[in-house]
């Protein structure tokens, strides 16, 4: 029976699949719209929130860790000291998650009562930042510090043999926290997702606020008022950012490919994955030509799909379904977000066109380091 | 000249002071700026020596590696890998000098003989024997280096010129070494 979930568990975790799974639940799970919401509360989701939720998730994480741990295989993954925090993490997600989550809903059936957010039972006195906040802040860092130390010193803090360029281990994978990092490198170029990418995410988080000016959520739990700025949120964080994570710690084996967790890592498992730059399925495949001289030429495809992908969409949705929401927050806002937002959203269409055809590059111009 | 009355923490006009007087506080102050600039000085001496490599890896650029028998035909030869950073590729007409540095990020891939290609364990470029990449994201070919005989008939791999395949560069008669 164990055999079978841990098979079972194996097949999903194929990213073909596990990913097009949580790209269905993620809508399901935060609904951003009415449709969703309909369905979120028919197959139950909403419980999640409450507190057979937690006992819910709290038991199958478990579940899944005794397996592991069980498991000749994963846990030699679980018990490296470099992923230890990993596992704190399978915790402390859904934690954290269920915590606001449980929260918000609570108040979302207040406001919907016409009451106040529980959070107006609050006391109203104030306290300054400085010194009541940086107090426990500062006792909070000294704590978290003597915790770091006393760890360390007790798993004898992973450090490797000095460096050596003809010895890379295989795989060779990053710190945890970068390994959604390294995910990303896999499917662009070293410019794009080491340092564009990168770059991205922090400007388009410290955007957040200029962009977002919608007073209702401030100061209060709720997810109703603010469900789709929450849905995009999670999605980023969780399928592109967590999850990322999750691949490359469980899911990445010798030769970076792809392996269940309960999967032997045979460094010999082949894979065929030769991959084709469009231009080379414009011209060779579908026009039976060689690619021409002029780089220029030989990418134009590429070229005319990037900057439709940019420019296409946003201007017919603001014609059409976004409308409202263009007229209100003006072109500045509305462009910012919409550049940021396919930014985020090429990243799982080229992980996708990888996986199914086997796309490497839309624009590649090695001769130039240009390519996307 | 008026004498300065200031002084620390004391009523000036106590005659038992036993009080820090104004020169043992400059000497005091004086000891306690030393110890301090010493130690963070030390600290950051500490710092800026930790961004220096334990492990130097310089080996000379230009170097013998035999002479055209000690290669089979067909085979990748890997024992260059570890002190010089390049691969040998002996094929049917001759033999040329790959890098080791992976196009992509700079790892180092691994040769995998039953596959027949290169793989690199952190992201999973391939590259096949002539070096041309076709899996995994490096963007292009590994680089090749100038290969010639030197007077006592021994191969010379010289690593201060390079041939990158999508310049078109492998054409070049210096990239290769036409054997029988
Ligand atoms: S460094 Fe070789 S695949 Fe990224």
């Amino acid at each position: 029976m164990i055999d079978i979930i841990k098979h079972f568990i194996n097949v999903i975790s194929n990213p073909t699949i596990s990913f097009t799974l949580l790209t269905v639940l993620a809508p399901l799970l935060f609904p951003p719209t009415d449709w969703f919401e309909k369905y979120h509360f028919k197959f139950g989701f909403n419980r999640l929130w409450k507190k057979e939720g937690a006992y819910f998730m709290f038991s199958c994480i478990t579940l899944f860790l005794i397996a592991g741990y069980t498991d000749e295989f994963a846990i030699k993954i679980l018990t490296k000291p470099d992923n230890i925090p990993i596992v704190l993490m399978f915790y402390l997600i859904p934690l954290t998650l269920w915590l606001a989550m449980n929260q918000a809903y609570n108040n979302d059936e207040r406001l919907a009562r016409g009451e106040a957010p529980l959070e107006q039972n609050d006391p109203k006195d104030k306290v300054l930042v400085w010194p009541d906040l940086v107090y426990i802040e500062l006792i909070c860092l000294l704590l978290f510090m003597v915790f770091l130390i006393v760890w360390s010193v007790y798993i004898g803090a992973p450090l490797e043999e000095p460096a050596n360029p003809a010895a890379t281990p295989n795989p060779s994978k990053a710190p945890w926290y970068f390994l959604g990092l390294q995910e990303m490198l896999v499917y662009f170029d070293p410019w794009i997702a080491g340092i564009i990418f990168p770059i991205f995410i922090m400007g388009g988080l410290m955007a957040i606020p200029y962009i977002d000016t919608n007073k209702k959520g401030q100061g209060y739990y709720s997810f109703k008022e603010r469900r789709i700025a929450i849905f995009i949120f999670m999605y980023g964080w969780l399928a592109l950012w967590v999850y990322l994570i999750i691949v490359g710690t469980f899911f990445r084996g010798p030769n970076w490919n792809f392996y269940g967790p309960f999967e032997l890592w045979d460094a010999h498992k082949v894979e065929a994955l030769s991959n084709v730059n469009l231009s080379e399925y414009l011209w060779v495949k579908a026009w039976n030509q060689g690619l021409p001289e002029n780089i220029l030429a030989r990418e134009f495809l590429g070229f005319v799909v990037v900057i439709l992908y940019f420019v296409v969409p946003p201007a017919i949705l603001a014609k059409t379904y976004l409308k409202e929401f263009y007229l209100k927050i003006g072109s500045t806002r509305y462009s910012t977000i919409m550049f940021f937002g396919l930014a985020m959203l090429s990243l799982p269409i080229k992980m996708y066109l990888r996986w199914t055809i086997n796309l490497k590059y839309i624009i590649a111009i090695p001769e130039w380091f240009f390519n996307i | 000249m008026a004498k300065p009355t200031a002084s620390i923490g004391k009523n000036e006009n106590s005659t038992t002071d036993n009080s820090v007087d104004r020169k043992g506080f400059i000497s005091w102050m004086t000891v306690g700026w030393v110890a301090f600039s010493a130690a963070t000085g030390g600290f950051f001496t500490m710092m800026i020596r930790f961004l220096f490599p334990n492990v130097l890896f310089e080996p000379p650029q230009s170097f013998k590696i035999g002479y055209p028998d000690d290669f089979t035909k067909g085979m990748v030869d890997i024992r260059f890998k570890k002190k010089y950073a390049v691969w040998i590729v002996r094929d049917q007409s001759g033999l040329y000098a790959l890098s080791t540095v992976c196009t992509h990020l700079g790892c180092t891939p691994n040769w995998l003989n039953t596959e027949q290609k290169f793989k690199c364990p952190c992201h999973g470029s391939g590259f096949r024997k002539t070096g041309v990449n076709f899996e995994g994201p490096a963007p292009r070919p590994l680089e090749r280096f100038k290969v010639y005989r030197a007077e006592d008939g021994q191969i010379v791999v010289d690593k201060t010129k390079k041939f990158q395949q999508e310049k078109g560069e492998w054409e070049n008669p210096e990239s290769f070494l036409e054997l029988a």
